[in-house]
């Protein structure tokens, strides 16, 4: 039998949390701009087209693996798609859910909509990274590749191991992405770091 | 023949073993590689971040195989994906196009005309070689050592060596893929089918949910290990981490046994090819195959 859903009024106050299963949304706290906002920013042109047929869930690892766990950490992009285009606006970008996108394309390929959705995830992400929405082991990662170029660094360690199985060693060189990513503001200078111009 | 060959991130730190066999099937094959020394890393990991300063990082790593006037060769799936997809953007769209160049220009000093293709290894072995000739190389090498046809291996096709289908012309088929599975069989070697080939590895929410991408990496391995394969193919060090070098968290994590080789297919094809399992890299493989290391072993 499906668990009851509590009623409105009952239970959780709609304004800590206006998006659970069963809990109501308050109108009063959505941004009519938002779906404007994704629709602007590069790979959420599509979006709107959506109408929630749920092609992508049918398809999604994400989804098929969290399905069960607490709403909150579950990945439906039917769902956060929704939430968007509704205006919950700073429930979609402070979430943990948008993150989850393993940016696998099925639902790409499947969508009769052609919604684009990793790319709209990845538009909703950039608006979150913009308000300070950020994922911890994504920002570690943008310091790595600002310190060295690449997601791992180089060192001499790895290009002896490089030698030994008959591989050239590899030459750090950190400055081209170190530029664009503190030009574009992903990432701060790092100023007590230089980068990396490895010796081979 | 001849390539630009991007490396990208992972592989020439955790998959060495990728590396040397692609390297020495290549030049078996009359591929030739030419090292770019300024590559970097192909842009994925910033296009959650600032969608941007990813295509910069593309369109640099781009430029840079244009100035050398070759076609980039990649062997990670998901820099190839990342490399195609801001190709294609570049060359579609001037305008686009020009504002990148102009930034491009600012940051690294660099424009790029849009004139190179990118092509992942795997693709180009099936395209460019072809499956005839490569069962003719087959068929002349003197291995003196194993056969292949007592093996038999599962085909992991990954995510990004087929999606988006848009940025790939017509290469393969999404839905039902058959490349792989066609090169694994020119090596003489059988395939296995099995159960929900086109699933993802995880290795995309691994920084993210470490949980959840564990737990996709487990449902391919459990049809993998039912199928009955010898090993699984891979052609991205993604789809290898999530499946070789997890595999023991994961056997641990869900008290499940596999002990499941997971091989590059550059790999496999070497052998066919008749290098020896060490000079493809099957030591550096983290679960041993140990049939196949029996088999091919020096003299």
């Amino acid at each position: 039998m499906a668990k009851e859903r509590p009623g409105i009024g009952e239970g959780r106050s709609p304004r800590q949390r206006a998006s659970g299963p069963g809990e109501i949304v308050d109108v009063g706290r959505l941004d009519a701009g938002f779906r404007h906002e994704i629709t602007a920013e590069p790979g959420g042109e599509r979006f709107m087209r959506c109408f929630s047929c749920g092609t992508c869930v049918a398809g999604c690892p994400v989804a098929g693996t969290t399905a069960g766990r607490a709403w909150a950490e579950e990945y439906n992009p039917r769902r956060i798609i929704r939430m968007a285009l509704l205006g919950m606006r700073q429930e979609v970008l402070s979430s943990k859910f948008v993150w989850m996108c393993s940016t696998c394309y099925t639902c790409y390929e499947r969508c009769p909509q052609d919604v684009h959705i990793p790319e709209v995830m990845n538009a909703i992400r950039n608006i979150a990274v913009r308000e300070g929405h950020i994922p911890e082991g994504f920002r570690l990662q943008a310091e790595l590749l600002r310190d060295h170029g690449r997601l791992y660094e180089i060192t001499g360690f790895e290009n002896e191991r490089r030698v030994e199985q008959g591989l050239p060693p590899i030459r750090e060189r950190a400055t081209d992405v170190h530029r664009i990513l503190v030009r574009s503001g992903v990432v701060g200078s790092g100023e007590e770091s230089e980068p990396g111009e490895g010796e081979p | 023949m001849k390539f630009a060959l991007y490396l990208g991130c992972t592989v020439p730190v955790r998959a060495m073993n990728y590396e040397l066999a692609s390297r020495q099937t290549a030049r078996k094959l009359g591929i030739e590689f030419v090292d770019v020394e300024a590559f970097t890393c192909c842009g994925y990991p910033a296009r959650p971040l600032n969608w941007e300063a990813a295509l910069l990082m593309a369109a640099n790593n781009l430029a840079l195989a244009e100035e050398q006037g070759l076609e980039i060769c990649t062997l990670c799936s998901a820099c190839t994906g990342t490399l195609a997809k801001a190709n294609k953007q570049l060359q579609e769209d001037k305008a686009l196009r020009e504002r990148i160049n102009q930034r491009l220009v600012e940051t690294t000093g660099r424009t790029y005309g849009g004139t190179i293709g990118v092509r992942h290894y795997a693709r180009i072995l099936y395209e460019d070689v072809g499956v005839e000739r490569l069962k003719e190389m087959v068929a002349e090498a003197e291995t003196g050592m194993g056969d292949l046809s007592a093996f038999g291996f599962a085909a992991h096709y990954g995510c990004h060596y087929l999606k988006p289908a848009d940025i790939y012309e017509g290469f393969d088929d999404p839905e039902n893929p058959h490349t792989l599975g066609d090169l694994i069989e020119a090596t003489g070697a059988r395939l296995v089918p099995y159960e929900e080939e086109g699933e993802c590895c995880g290795g995309g929410i691994l920084a993210i949910d470490q949980e959840a991408a564990l737990s996709i990496a487990k449902d391919k391995l459990d049809h993998v290990h039912v199928a009955d394969a010898d090993g699984m193919i891979v052609v991205c060090p993604f789809c290898d981490i999530m499946y070789e070098i997890n595999q023991r968290s994961i056997e641990r994590q869900f008290d499940v046994d596999y002990r499941l080789p997971v091989l590059y297919y550059p790999q496999l094809l070497g052998l066919a090819l008749g290098f020896t399992a060490e000079e493809v890299g099957l030591k550096l493989n983290r679960v041993k195959a140990r049939k196949l290391l029996q088999a091919f072993r020096k003299g």
